[in-house]
């Protein structure tokens, strides 16, 4: 492989666009973007070069499939300078007990090194349920317990939430959504300060493959999730509304083309559902963010995220005429694969869960989760969590895995695997595109039926060996229960105290204002041209509580049902 | 007992709050491949809706699968079926179960829990084994 130009190289800037070649814009973007480039050298003294690409780069076949990273296909990565320039974003998914653990919690783990935050509440609120209708044993213990504005605050307490991007797991209606934007008015901040991401926000996902997120019927979340997109784009214009997440698909048993395909399938969904509505594509598909699943078929992962940006790219630009090159991103974030843990020696996990993360890294993600050894037990423990941050850290400063962009790039197996990736992957989009898209594809059950068969494949390959799994099927020892975390679960005593602060909270809020508010917001879902997230957030202010919310917009919007039973 | 055995009658539920439901729909599949009846529902189902249905399809043999924390409730479960006149029905768990669990769940009535990583072949031997245990000790009508 030869070298690029030397950053240090003279540039001639008199140039026009015209002459200039590929990689003297991607040369120019990237000094640009970089800030102060510190020189990399290996411990042998030789000097790392941010991206390395073929001598002759007007090669029109390299430029087609491959090009420079930021520039069109985006193959080899959507920014200039990458993970040599930003690292991705270490973004732990948390969530126990009450509001005062998380932030207890948060602290510590921005403390250890985590770049931003991400709030996972507890699986009553994952159901639209407040911490008073449910069965109190199972209060906490997946999740922090969020229902009202004051539980918000509590979360976030003293995080500079103006400073570091938010991930809130928070489905249709965005009741997280509307009580942080709520905290930052009482805080002072401005909303246009706010970044991060509303997480779950993909309701065709949850009608495909994890049914936790279950709220509104399917017509129902259409709406309301464009309702929101469209407020939050003029209101909150640095925060990603839309979360398109294959993860669900895969961790359901696809595999990983066929996430792949799926999830673009979704995405293209969307927007032509936003384009329905009237709205720029350069400005909304800019906002569009995607989450997927690591598996450990580590080269497949990697070619999957490349195959993945490169169709992404150019479909936006053949489908919806985008023109701004900011709108053909494929920005996702990634989470390693609990689906591949196991109960055997846990301790074994670490492993994986690194050889997953490597596969992300080299895929060119924006954003990553590592998987706790101990998921496969129980929900994570703060020891082993600490661990799961750390493995990046250590592939990040001690394997040096951010020097070099996209440093796999024109291996001939993956440029071989990735343009395999995206055939299959493009199989999958045009059999969705004959179902009539992805919308009618889950209602039919098309999507559902293919990943139940790809699912019991995979079983089948375990079951008869084929598919080693070390410790399990193969190479099992015995088993040494002393490495097992200790399990951690809030005291029954907590969770009634936050029933009883629940309680407190509703009688000491204007009841005849919350009565209005939820009033209007009922009108609301039955006028199609309010918006009801603006809405959901009048009512918020004024006390209503996220069980409270969610409650009126299920009756008038309809709840939501699998779409098909085994 | 019947002369002509009959296959083994399973119902497959989750109940609580979780909805992640592939592994209640790899078991569902394997056991009915295996000669087995079995009834599915879909996840989140309240106690007393799983022992109705178990009640009304006469079934040998609840599943529940478990991946957050639901399987707490099924103690609740246990003295729902025991109220019912189902104290014969067998309950295994399968999924995300930690050992400081399971010695309660066992003490509560539970046949067995499937941890992951259960070869099939051990699931469909143990489900038709404690479905024969549970038509044995059936009250006659």
């Amino acid at each position: 492989m030869g070298k690029i130009k030397p950053t240090e190289a003279a540039r001639p800037v008199e140039q026009s666009d015209e002459t200039k070649t590929a990689s003297d814009i991607w040369q120019a973007d990237y000094d640009a973007q970089i800030g102060s480039d510190q020189k990399i050298q290996n411990r042998s003294g030789i000097e790392i070069k941010p991206l390395y690409a073929p001598p002759d780069e007007s090669d029109d076949a390299y430029q087609d499939k491959l090009g420079f990273p930021g520039q069109a296909p985006m193959t080899r990565g959507i920014y200039p300078t990458m993970h040599r320039g930003r690292t991705w974003s270490q973004r732990q998914l948390i969530g126990l007990g009450r509001p005062e653990d998380f932030n207890a919690r948060i602290k510590k783990i921005l403390s250890a090194g985590s770049t931003a935050l991400s709030l996972i509440p507890c699986n009553s609120v994952y159901r639209g349920f407040d911490c008073d209708e449910v069965a109190p044993e199972l209060l906490g213990t997946c999740g922090t317990v969020v229902n009202t504005v004051e539980d918000m605050e509590i979360c976030l307490r003293d995080i500079p939430i103006d400073k570091i991007s938010v991930g809130l797991n928070d489905p249709l209606p965005f009741s997280l959504l509307t009580l942080m934007l709520t905290v930052a008015d009482k805080r002072g901040i401005d909303w246009a300060t706010l970044t991060g991401t509303s997480n779950q926000s993909d309701y065709i996902s949850h009608f495909v493959a994890n049914h936790m997120f279950y709220r509104l019927s399917l017509p129902g979340s259409r709406r309301t999730l464009l309702d929101t997109f469209e407020y939050c784009a003029s209101t909150v214009p640095k925060w990603n509304t839309l979360s398109i997440v294959g993860q669900h698909m895969q961790q359901a048993g696809a595999t990983p083309a066929e996430a792949m395909g799926l999830a673009i399938s979704t995405a293209l969904q969307y927007a032509k559902d936003c384009q329905a509505r009237g709205m720029d594509p350069d400005q909304y598909l800019a906002r569009f963010t995607f989450f997927f699943d690591i598996s450990i078929s580590f080269f497949e992962e990697i070619a999957k995220f490349r195959a993945g940006r490169r169709i992404w790219a150019r479909l936006v630009k053949e489908r919806f005429g985008v023109t701004d090159s900011r709108a053909t991103r494929f920005k996702f974030h990634a989470q390693t694969s609990g689906c591949d843990l196991t109960r055997q020696q846990p301790l074994n996990n670490i492993a994986r869960v690194t050889a997953q993360a490597i596969a992300g890294i080299f895929g060119g993600l924006q954003s990553m989760h590592t998987d706790s050894y101990d998921e496969v037990l129980s929900t994570p423990s703060e020891g082993a969590a600490t661990i799961a941050i750390a493995t990046q850290n250590i592939l990040k400063h001690e394997a040096h895995l951010c020097d070099v962009i996209d440093p796999l790039g024109g291996s001939y197996y993956i440029e071989s695997l990735t343009d395999d990736m995206e055939d299959k992957i493009l199989g999958v989009i045009r059999q969705i595109d004959e179902q009539g898209g992805m919308y009618r594809a889950v209602e039919n059950g098309f999507v559902q039926r293919m990943i139940g068969v790809s699912a019991m494949a995979f079983q089948d390959k375990v079951e008869s060996g084929e598919q080693v799994i070390v410790g399990v099927n193969a190479y099992e020892v015995e088993e040494d229960a002393s490495s097992r975390p200790v399990l951690e679960r809030p005291a029954q005593s907590a969770m009634q105290a936050q029933v009883d602060q629940l309680t407190r909270f509703k009688a000491e809020r204007s009841q005849s204002a919350v009565d209005r508010a939820l009033k209007i917001l009922r009108e609301t879902c039955q006028s199609p041209r309010d918006n009801v997230f603006a809405a959901e957030l009048d009512a918020v202010r004024v006390g209503a509580t996220h069980g409270e919310v969610i409650a009126a917009m299920r009756d008038e919007l309809g709840f939501g049902q699998p779409l098909m039973v085994a | 007992m019947n002369e002509v055995a009959s296959p083994p009658r399973v119902l497959m539920t989750k109940i609580g709050l979780d909805g992640h439901d592939r592994g209640s729909r790899i078991v569902t599949a394997f056991l009915r491949d295996a000669g087995m009846e079995v009834i599915y529902t879909n996840p989140w189902q309240d106690v007393s809706s799983v022992v109705n249905l178990a009640l009304q399809e006469d079934v040998d043999v609840v599943g529940v699968s478990s991946l957050a924390t639901d399987h707490l409730l099924v103690p609740k479960l246990m003295k729902g079926l025991k109220d019912a006149g189902l104290a014969h029905v067998r309950v295994v768990i399968g999924g995300i179960v930690p050992d400081e669990d399971e010695a309660n769940l066992i003490k509560a009535g539970v046949s067995k829990i499937f941890h992951p990583g259960t070869p099939r072949e051990d699931i469909i031997e143990s489900v038709g084994r404690l479905a024969e245990d549970a038509t044995n000790e059936r009250p006659s009508l």
